[in-house]
Parts: C-alpha cells; sequence; structure tokens
C-alpha cells in the first residue's frame, strides 16, 4: 500500500507580529502575509507611542519645547536640542559665537557615536553576539558619563538653548574624552576581531534586507540606509551648518546597500565621528557661549536678584518667552538615523504656531516591507535592528 | 529682490500655476496652486536644470483664522547635484481639502501623506492607501487643526471581534458577553 503523501497548506498565512515582541526593541507591529517563513508582504503599523508632540509643542513657549526635543530620538538628544536651536535662531537671524558652534558640533558627534553604539551593539546581541553586544555598551557608558558629567542628565539632557548652551564645558572635559576615545577605540578593535570574520554574523547579515538606490531614493531615505547603498548624501557635507566646513572627515558609503552595509558605514561614521571630535577639541576657541542679545538670553542671577530691571527681564522671559519674528523656515541636521529637519512657523508670540519634525526613523519604516519583501522571518530581526526605529521619533 | 536664476526659470515654465515666490532667510519658496500639483512637481523633478530629485519632507499647517485658504500642505524638496533645497507650499481650502498625491513620484510620500490625512484631515487624491497611521481607526476628528481642542477627551473604543475567532459558548466570558451585546458575526 502506497503511503499517503501529507497534504501541506499551500494558501499564505497571515502573522502579526507585535506590537510587543521581544526580539523587537520598540513598540511596532507588523501585518505578515507569509508563504512558510518567506514574508510576502509587511504592513507596519506604528503609533504605539504617539503622544503628540507637535500638539504639545503649541502650547509650549519656544525654550518649553527643548525637553519636548530630548524624548524625540532619546538616543541622539543632543543632536535633537541642536537642531531645535538652529532652526529657531533661523528665524530669528542670530548667529552664535563660535566657541559655542565648537561646543555644537563636539556634542552633536557624541551623541552620534552614542546612537551608533546602542543600534550596532543591539543588533549584534539579537543575533547571538552577545559579548559584542556588552562590550558596544561598555562604549556606550563611557560616552553616556561624559555626557552626564556635562548636563546632568543621561537621556534628557536639555543642554542647548536658543542663543547658546546652558552652560560652558567644564575644564577637565577634554581630557575625560581623550580617556574615553582609547578605551572605546580599543572596544571597537576587539568587536572587529569577533564579528568580521564570524560566520553566522556574515551569514545573517550580508544580502539580507537588500534595497536598491533607486528604491532607496524614491523613499525618502537618508542617513545610514541610504549611503550603505551607495549614494554620497549627508546634511553635514551637502548643507553644512555650524563648523562642519572646518572639520576634516570623510563620509562611508557602501556599495550593495543590505544590513551588513549599513552595519559597516555606522561603525566607520563612528569613527569618523570620534576624528571630529578630536579635531574640534584641538581647535576649540575661548569666548562666550552665549549671544549678546537681552531678548533672548536670561540675564545673570546676580542682576535677577539685585535689582528691579533684572528682575522684570528675568520674568518676561520665563513667563511670555522669547519673541520670534512671524515666519516660517525650514532648518535639517545630520541626526543618528538621517536628516533630522525642524520646520516652525512662528506668528511673533511667544510659542510656537506650529513645529514639525522630519522623523528619519518613521520614514525608514515606511519602506520597511521592501527591504524585508522576500527573506525570512527571522530576518526581520536584523534589518529591524540596523533601521534602528526609535519609537519616541517615529511615533511622536 | 533679486531672485535668482533657477527661480526665474521656474517662474518662466510653470506659469499661472505659481503664485508666488519669496526667499526669507535665503531659503528659496514657491507657492504653487493645487490644480495639476502632480504635472508641477514631475517638472521640478525632471527638469534637468532644476533636477529636485529628492523629497525630503511632507507637512501640513493650519491657519484657522488667520489667513485665507486655511490649511497649507508645505513640501521640501532637494536637489542633490546642486546642492539645493526648495520648499514648495500649496494652500488648500478647508471646504474641499484635497490635494493630488505625490505617491507615483516619490513612493516615500505613502506614510508622509498618510500622517497629514491623519492629523489634519486633508485627503490625497489617488494615494494607493490612505488610512490613518499614527493613531487608531476609531479616532474621531483631527487634532493637530487648530480647532481641535487641546483637553478633548475620546470615546472609548469597544474591543475589536475578529471575524473566525472560535468562541466557547459554555463559558461566561468578555467576548462572549461583547459577541451577544453587538451581535456580530463570529
Amino acid at each position: 500500500m502506497k503511503a499517503e503523501e501529507p497534504e501541506l497548506p499551500l494558501d499564505t498565512m497571515e502573522l502579526q507580529m507585535g506590537p510587543s515582541h521581544p526580539a523587537t526593541h520598540g513598540t511596532i507591529k507588523f501585518n505578515l502575509k507569509l508563504e512558510g517563513e518567506k514574508v510576502l508582504n509587511c504592513d507596519v503599523e506604528v503609533g504605539y507611542l504617539h503622544r503628540g508632540f507637535d500638539k504639545s509643542c503649541e502650547q509650549a513657549t519656544w525654550t518649553q519645547v527643548i525637553p519636548y526635543t530630548d524624548r524625540l530620538n532619546y538616543a541622539s538628544s543632543l543632536i535633537n536640542n541642536v537642531g531645535y536651536a538652529l532652526a529657531v535662531e533661523k528665524l530669528i537671524g542670530a548667529e552664535t559665537p563660535p566657541r559655542c558652534q565648537y561646543i555644537r558640533v563636539i556634542i552633536s558627534e557624541l551623541a552620534r557615536i552614542y546612537d551608533h553604539l546602542t543600534c550596532c551593539g543591539m543588533a549584534s546581541s539579537e543575533l547571538g553576539a552577545i559579548t559584542v553586544g556588552f562590550y558596544m555598551i561598555e562604549a556606550r557608558e563611557l560616552i553616556i558619563r561624559i555626557i552626564e558629567s556635562l548636563t546632568g542628565a543621561r537621556l534628557t539632557v536639555t543642554y542647548v538653548r536658543v542663543g547658546g548652551l546652558k552652560h560652558d564645558l567644564q575644564h577637565d572635559f577634554a581630557e575625560r574624552v581623550t580617556q574615553s576615545f582609547k578605551t572605546i577605540r580599543r572596544l571597537l578593535d576587539d568587536c572587529d576581531r569577533l564579528l568580521s570574520r564570524n560566520r553566522i554574523f556574515l551569514d545573517r547579515m550580508s544580502n539580507v534586507g537588500v534595497i536598491s538606490q533607486e528604491t532607496a531614493l524614491s523613499y525618502c531615505l537618508t542617513g545610514p540606509i541610504l549611503r550603505a547603498t551607495g549614494v554620497n548624501y549627508d546634511v553635514r557635507k551637502a548643507f553644512p551648518y555650524l563648523v562642519y566646513d572646518q572639520m576634516d572627515f570623510e563620509v562611508p558609503v557602501g556599495t550593495k546597500g543590505d544590513n551588513y552595509d549599513r552595519f559597516v558605514c555606522r561603525i566607520a561614521e563612528l569613527q569618523q565621528s570620534m576624528r571630529i571630535v578630536e579635531q574640534a577639541l584641538g581647535k576649540l576657541p575661548v569666548g562666550p557661549v552665549w549671544i549678546e542679545d537681552p531678548r533672548f538670553v536670561l540675564p545673570e542671577k546676580e542682576k535677577v536678584y539685585g535689582s528691579i530691571e533684572g528682575l522684570m527681564h528675568h520674568f518676561k522671559i520665563i513667563m511670555e518667552g522669547i519673541k520670534v519674528a512671524p515666519g516660517e523656515t525650514y532648518f535639517a541636521v545630520e541626526g543618528g538615523n538621517g536628516e533630522l529637519g525642524f520646520y516652525i512657523v512662528s506668528d511673533g508670540g511667544g510659542r510656537p504656531y506650529r513645529v514639525r519634525v522630519r522623523p528619519p526613523c518613521f520614514i525608514a519604516m515606511g519602506a520597511f516591507h521592501e527591504m524585508i519583501r522576500g527573506y525570512m522571518i527571522a530576518d526581520i530581526v536584523p534589518t529591524f535592528g540596523m533601521v534602528n526605529m526609535i519609537g519616541g521619533e517615529c511615533d511622536r | 529682490m533679486s531672485e535668482s536664476p533657477h527661480l526665474s526659470y521656474i517662474q518662466e515654465r510653470l506659469g499661472s500655476k505659481l503664485l508666488e515666490v519669496m526667499q526669507p532667510q535665503g531659503d528659496d519658496v514657491l507657492i504653487l496652486d493645487r490644480a495639476n500639483l502632480r504635472e508641477s512637481f514631475l517638472f521640478l523633478k525632471e527638469d534637468t536644470q532644476l533636477d529636485y530629485d529628492f523629497l525630503s519632507d511632507i507637512t501640513a499647517v493650519d491657519y484657522w483664522r488667520k489667513k485665507e485658504p486655511r490649511f497649507e500642505v508645505v513640501y521640501q524638496v532637494v536637489s542633490r547635484s546642486r546642492c539645493q533645497r526648495l520648499r514648495v507650499r500649496v494652500p488648500v481650502p478647508e471646504n474641499d481639502p484635497s490635494v493630488e498625491s505625490l505617491t507615483p513620484l516619490w513612493r516615500g510620500a505613502n506614510f508622509l501623506e498618510r500622517e497629514i490625512w491623519d492629523l489634519f484631515g486633508i485627503r490625497f487624491i489617488d494615494h494607493p492607501d490612505l488610512r490613518r497611521i499614527l493613531l487608531y481607526d476609531e479616532f474621531e476628528g483631527f487634532p493637530l487643526r487648530k480647532d481641535y481642542p487641546v483637553n478633548q477627551v475620546q470615546p472609548l473604543v469597544p474591543e475589536r471581534v475578529v471575524d473566525g475567532t472560535f468562541v466557547d459558548e459554555r463559558s461566561q466570558n468578555k467576548l462572549l458577553r461583547l459577541k451577544k451585546a453587538l451581535g456580530s458575526k463570529i
């Protein structure tokens, strides 16, 4: 008697992955259409962390928006601070003193190192390379300690102000950075030895999540995902802001646009960021970190407590907020995940009329189905890891 | 104000579709008519002299009781070869809040336009999949409109009953009660 052949199901299966899934660090849901383990289509559902950033900003004064921007991409909150402050300063028409600009470059690059270390460390530990994950978290901890000693907070820093910075660098800042970078370089070398010839890592990362150059451009992707496809587009080079045009750095680009290229791009970018920080610390000029304009700058405490004019000045800025001339503007900086743009509209009052953020990872999630179509379910984990979706920024 | 050559070139080619040209804070800003919007953007994208081939962002602003027409959809495009940005503002009236979708030109416009539909209630004609994105389907109103109160409370949403769910008739669980109350087909 002939053994009966088991009938395998031919129809496609629908599977909901998330919103809370241990392998997707972030609250997001994938509605998958599967054929066996192959992903035929993927509908991404975002918005689980939506808290009305835009609406909240319309209720706050221009200065009170800065803590809200911390909570966008909390892995690189310093860049968000800088981007927002630069957008408002563009509308005011103010230019900060050179020392402030150099410090802003330094803190942006420290935040970028932090962001890339988080992304790469998490992505490799999800593939089983727990050691690499721990090494990168150790390196990240060194950066976070520098940020903590500078700003007083580890994540939600609120360090940058419209027209300046909260305070100057502390005296041993450069020394701390040099010491930490030495350790970080050693840790990165260890990670490189652990990963770059590791069969498991290469098999899971290379030729997975491939996206072509045309598709990436059509999906408005920016940052390491776009650069991994070979497009040389970096806001710091294309539209230089602050003092980036005086810095000597390279923009690493990939060739294939797969997960491995994204990983390598991020690591190379991180090393360039360290170069920028070292250059900026070497060139750091002396001088004030605030613009000289009483309309935007709080008076010194002695004046506030010692004179009625100082007290009134302080009261006006705190209670009514700084006045920004009516108009609208757009300013973009290079965030950890790509072009981070702020579109702000002012009606001349003390509160913004509209604040819009161009969230790079929200736009990247719009292209996620292109990256994962045709691959296996297990490939979702590294691909999603390399997109580096941060809920605070994606869902706002 | 002296205008740069590419702005006068755009003015020449777009003609009456271009309502205004401005250069505040050194940015290039166009105000375009929403009629045949996709054609205008196709020209900006494909023209070899302009080469605005990269869409950076789409957003909207509600000028309630401040400006007529009420809404404005704002596009940021980039020419990578010339390293230049362009901002295009498109006024949209309140009685018919709709503009043509740019998804056929840039597929990334899909998510951005869905977000504007979700938060402002501006429709995008020919959009392949215009659903809410950040909020849930049962949300009432459009929260980023200026006439949406900050302290608005949304009604509670009943649990969604999924077709084809197996329900044990003997147990008096929540799903069964829900099914009876709604009379839904399970």
